[in-house]
């Protein structure tokens, strides 16, 4: 008790050297990044901006290039817009109304060829902008295409059809899903055990992840295994400094779950926005090699998801452990399982909490560098994208249990990839909902969850 | 100078757009959820959306707008059955998560290549696919009026008959929930917000009354929906997440379980991004925050604003502090 | 109203059902003349833990039953899962589960309540209040009380737009409203916040919304925890006036004074199971009462003839202070 104080401030001196040292590596970084992103900008044919007189036409075409010519009549006006490095194009119109948009077919470079119509109509209100897709075969990074701010699945067609090869594949893409959706979802449900909060921001942690990596991996040139290294540590210090400055002072505020809640979605926007900042709309790639392949009879995987399975194997069995047979993990359980109790037997539940927030942002982040590695590229919605599966895993598996995070992920995986074998890739998330929608009817506590109390 | 005078002007019209009047409606059905029932209901946009694409296709398919409109309706009371069945005897989160993902889901789906024919695939449904039974409806008759400092055609695209309608809707919805929340039934769905185990301890179908409630205010979403892509064109990607987040953060600004908040929330916040917008057009010079990244910017804004709202000042610009605060 | 309810309760006067209880038998799960309530087999478990465990129950019709029994025995769970707030363990299951005579069933009024609602249940006439009270914070003290009323046209939905349609009733609720907080002193209150009102005011708030509803038997969750002694007394009053009308009335309470005074018949459960029944001199002297309450609680008054002593109610307020601050952070939502 009394040497309390002495030993706050000695925490507080060396955790202020920490932040000082990471804040000053997290603008390093941001800033080199920044550095290209601005000098393209300043290659595109001027900017469109919508305002009451004008409309903006505007779109990525990715995998092209520059120097793709874009035609816009209609109206009595004809606009030419011509992509920049990135694909990006816009072109501004001055009259509402409807316009046809063509592509120049003959400036597309050599081999690649239209997926999408080359000549589509819009429409347009002066003061807004709007997007239009145009999709190419045979692009750079695999023709897929959108336009800003689009949050797509991107158009995977994958082929459908049943055969045991591809069963085997399938099953081993869920088996590597489902690891990869479990390193993130164990912390998503731990945060829910020890605290009630559904984080909704934490996929954005998972992005955050991938995103270092990018920073490290392939701008900075650094190794990948130091990278993710270096991730784990810069993604756990992000739960921490959140603990800090925004969910401890919340709950001492006594804001309720709901507030908590929506201030989760808030962070999430505001995040996925300063992603795209900083890091542009773009699919980032980690490394830059092109991936190397082992087959396995009819399972054909990359060195990297081999590698990520590995880890993700390795790092869950650690957490297994730390959570079942050391002091502090079984702290956190008992936390998880009755705070008051936990605090009653006098457990600095605020202590566990915090240690859980860095626990499950550094798994998170972990899970974004090997999403980023097996998927073969990141971006800003990467995370989003999986915050789906993540909330069916734990809903599965039963809110608040890490082991049942674990189960719930892997069930969600292999179903997720295994009905990509009858189902177009369109329409992979939305069997994930009808799954959680079932599991809610049929057993809403989850595998492992149990009933509140009443009265 | 002329450069603030436009911003004003921006600002001013964008506050009469129907588009804005549309972004009310939702507002007003999500406040039905959030403000009165206390419902979780991330993903008002997708009501939106279903009520949009039910009009669009239906319109399509060669059906009288009156059919159409019906139709909307029917599809945003459908995704309520569907997605509250299965979660409104749960705690509230499960219904977050549920909407949420499938209003992203119905996106999705729209956008997806193998439904081009119907939905038009990622590229959406031009408006002049739509819009005529509704112009044609019009007694405005043709040319262009003007009011105040104001110039729109009559009928037009976007003209001053879309406006007066989509407003008035404004109106009559505002008067609707007045009229119900003043009720006994309003009283239930109150005290749901508040605890729910009370009130089914007292003998009333907790669920029952959910039910109705997301309901209503999924209707008003889709109605939101109709009106929004009328005046331009059904862009499915336009109606994401991001829809929703700028109607939860319109709502709680102008103040959640009121009447009127989420119409003035509506008009403060649109006012208030193109303002930051103009400003930073204006002011911020193109080499630190390009055309792009200022609507990235004003994005994070959004963002920040909802939590700083939540965290601050719960009960919005109209709400009373005592009365009006979160749940539990 | 309190025509009404006896009437409904049938012919037989308050005074002739109390009179039935001293022909029953002194003993656990005891058969009951006039049972208004009858409880098989209902058990809960939870993890390794079973908080309720009763063979059989019956409730006398037109009585004061007193539920007491150290802290933990299961009176909560007991009254969630009679009034279907929970699930009993030992119900009756699709698919395996427990044979149907070992299922739990429970009857109330004629009417068998295996899978009712606790909307239902409480529609039938069965109305509880909490243990942790469930005032409606955000609401007026009147609008709470409006809520507890039954049969509401205005709580239709079309209905709802037309209040002419409904303006009549509401106009009757609120005086039968306005007479009841009169009664439980809220009357000056009828227009303030719900949520300011203090722990004992909303526990008066929450009895007196129950009885709005007309209920045939009421279960109160220690009523009178934290609520000021002196009106303790003229609310005591109050419940025998009920009684007397022909209500039926379970509580559940550790003030043994307060058991003693207005009891008709003491329930006792420990550990989950019912373990002794009579009127309440003989259960207080019971061997198994003493042993479970001296097992559970060493310093617990089994009463004497002092009546309400202030530190009995000033410790129990401190107990549901202490409840209601750990459930708060319990709680999940
Ligand atoms: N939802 C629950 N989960 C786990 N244990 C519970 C739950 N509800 C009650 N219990 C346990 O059941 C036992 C009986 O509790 P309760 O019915 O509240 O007792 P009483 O009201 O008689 O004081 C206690 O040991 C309590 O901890
Ligand atoms: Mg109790």
């Amino acid at each position: 008790m009394v040497n309390q104080p002495v030993l706050a401030q000695t925490r507080w001196k060396w955790s202020r050297t920490l932040v000082v040292a990471i804040v000053g590596m997290l603008i390093a970084a941001f800033w080199t990044l920044s550095q290209p992103a601005n000098s393209f900008a300043a290659e595109t044919t001027g900017p469109c901006v919508a305002d009451s007189a004008t409309g903006c036409f505007n779109g990525t075409i990715k995998g092209v290039g520059a120097g793709v010519k874009i035609v816009i009549s209609g109206n009595g006006a004809e606009v030419i817009a011509v992509t920049d490095a990135d694909g990006k194009w816009n072109a501004a119109v001055t009259t509402a109304g409807t316009y046809t948009l063509t592509l120049d077919e003959a400036t597309l470079p050599a081999g690649v060829t239209m997926k999408s119509e080359a000549t589509q109509t819009r429409d347009i209100t002066l003061g807004f902008n709007k997007g239009a897709v145009f999709t190419v075969n045979g692009g750079t990074d695999g023709g897929e295409s959108s336009t800003d701010g689009d949050t797509g699945s991107g158009t995977e067609t994958a082929a459908t059809g049943f055969n045991w090869d591809r069963l085997a594949q399938q099953s081993v893409s869920g088996l590597r899903l489902g690891l990869l959706l479990a390193l993130a979802s164990i912390g998503l449900s731990l945060i829910y055990g020890t605290t009630g909060l559904s984080n909704f921001a934490h996929a954005e942690q998972v992005t955050l992840g991938g995103l270092l990596a990018f920073t490290f991996s392939n701008v900075m040139g650094i190794n990948i295994f130091l990278t993710t290294a270096i991730v784990v540590v810069l993604t756990g210090f992000t739960g921490w400094i959140q603990d800090v400055i925004i969910w401890k002072p919340l709950r001492k505020k006594g804001l309720s779950l709901t507030q908590l809640l929506i201030v989760t979605i808030g962070l999430a926007l505001a995040l996925q926005y300063a992603f795209q900042i900083f890091y542009g709309a773009r699919t980032l790639r980690i490394v830059l090699a092109n991936p190397e392949t082992v087959t396995f009879g009819p399972v054909t995987l990359t060195i990297e998801s081999l590698w990520a399975m590995g880890v993700s194997i390795v790092v869950i069995a650690a957490v297994g452990y730390f959570l079942t047979r050391t002091r502090t993990g079984r702290a956190t359980r008992a936390v998880s399982d009755n705070p008051a109790l936990a605090s009653a037997s006098g457990i600095d539940v605020d202590r566990i909490i915090r240690l859980v927030w860095i626990m499950s942002a550094a798994l998170a982040g972990l899970s974004g560098v090997m999403l980023g590695l097996v998927l073969n590229g990141i971006s800003w919605q990467t995370g989003m994208q999986l915050l789906l599966l993540m909330f069916s895993a734990v809903t599965l598996g039963g809110l608040g249990t890490a082991f049942g995070a674990l189960v719930g992920s892997l069930v969600i995986g292999m179903t997720v990839e295994l009905s990509n074998m009858v189902l177009p890739g369109d329409f992979k998330y939305a069997t994930a909902l009808l799954l959680l929608i079932i599991i809610l009817l049929v057993r809403p506590q989850g595998l492992f969850g149990r009933k509140e109390r009443i009265g | 100078m002329d450069g603030i005078i436009k911003v004003l002007y921006d600002m001013s019209a964008s506050m009469i757009l129907p588009t804005t009047a549309a972004f009310a409606i939702a507002a007003i059905g999500l406040n039905v959820h959030f403000g009165f029932t206390g419902l979780l209901n991330m993903g008002q946009a997708g009501f939106m959306l279903i009520g949009a694409y039910g009009f669009a296709i239906s319109i399509g398919a060669g059906l009288p707008f009156w059919a159409a409109f019906l139709i909307a309706v029917l599809a945003g009371i459908a995704f309520a059955l569907l997605l509250g069945i299965p979660t409104l005897k749960l705690r509230g989160d499960y219904l977050a998560i549920v909407t949420i993902a499938a209003a992203e889901i119905v996106r999705m789906i729209g956008r997806a290549s193998v439904l081009n024919d119907v939905t038009g695939g990622s590229n959406g449904l031009p408006g002049e696919n739509f819009r005529n039974p509704f112009s044609d409806l019009s007694f405005f008759g043709d040319g262009q009026t003007t009011l105040l400092w104001f110039t729109f055609d009559n009928t037009g695209v976007n003209g001053w008959w879309s406006r007066a309608v989509t407003w008035l809707m404004v109106l009559v919805f505002a008067l609707l929930v007045w009229l119900l929340m003043r009720s006994p039934w309003g009283r239930v769905i109150k005290s749901i917000r508040e605890d729910e185990d009370a009130v089914r301890s007292l003998g009333k179908s907790v669920f029952s009354f959910k039910m109705q409630a997301l309901v209503v205010g999924g209707v008003l979403g889709s109605i939101g929906g109709v009106m929004y892509i009328l005046p331009t064109s059904l862009q499915p990607d336009s109606m994401g997440r991001n829809m929703t987040f700028l109607i939860w953060t319109a709502m709680l600004l102008g103040g959640a379980a009121t009447i009127f908040g989420p119409i003035l929330g509506t008009l403060v916040f649109f006012a208030t991004r193109i303002f930051v917008q103009g400003g930073m057009r204006l002011f911020v010079p193109d080499e630190i925050l390009n055309t792009q990244q200022t609507e990235q910017f004003s994005w994070i804004v959004v963002g920040v604003a909802l939590m700083l709202l939540v965290i601050f000042r719960p009960q919005g610009m109209i709400g009373n502090k005592k009365e009006l605060n979160f749940n539990v | 109203m309190s025509n009404a309810v006896a009437k409904k309760q049938g012919t037989k006067s308050a005074a002739e059902y109390r009179a039935e209880l001293n022909k029953v038998p002194h003993k656990p799960g005891s058969h009951k003349p006039e049972a208004i309530l009858t409880v098989d087999n209902v058990s809960r478990s939870f993890g390794g833990l079973t908080a309720v465990d009763v063979d059989h129950l019956e409730v006398q019709r037109g009585v004061i039953t007193a539920l007491i029994g150290p802290n933990g025995a299961g009176k909560t769970t007991f009254f969630n899962l009679i009034t279907g707030f929970d699930t009993p363990s030992s119900a009756k299951k699709l698919i395996g589960g427990p044979s149907s005579s070992e299922a739990a069933k429970w009857e109330f009024n004629g009417r068998s309540l295996g899978n009712t609602s606790a909307a239902a249940v409480s529609k039938q006439g069965m109305v509880r209040t909490f243990q942790l009270t469930k005032a409606l914070s955000r609401l007026t003290v009147l609008q709470n009380m409006l809520l507890g009323a039954q049969h509401q046209t205005g709580e239709n939905f079309f209905a709802a737009f037309f209040k002419p349609v409904w303006a009549a009733q509401e106009k009757a609720n609120t005086e039968k409203a306005l007479a009841l907080l009169d009664r439980f002193k809220l009357l000056e209150k009828k227009d303030d916040m719900a949520g300011s009102l203090s722990g004992g005011q909303k526990k008066l708030l929450e009895m007196a919304r129950a009885l709005m509803s007309d209920p045939v038997m009421i279960m109160l969750d220690e009523p009178m925890a934290g609520v000021n002694p002196a009106l303790t007394q003229s609310l005591l009053g109050h419940i025998q006036s009920l009684r007397d009308d022909g209500m039926t009335v379970l509580f559940v309470e550790h003030d043994m004074h307060m058991v003693r005074h207005i009891s008709d018949w003491v329930v006792v459960m420990a550990e989950g199971r019912v373990v002794a029944e009579g009127p309440a001199d003989t259960v207080m002297s019971n061997q198994a009462v003493i042993d479970a309450y001296l097992g559970a609680h060493h310093d617990t008054d089994l009463g004497d003839d002092k009546f309400l002593t202030d530190t009995a109610a000033v410790r129990i307020e401190k107990e549901v202070v202490a409840e209601e601050a750990r459930s708060k952070k319990t709680k999940k939502k």
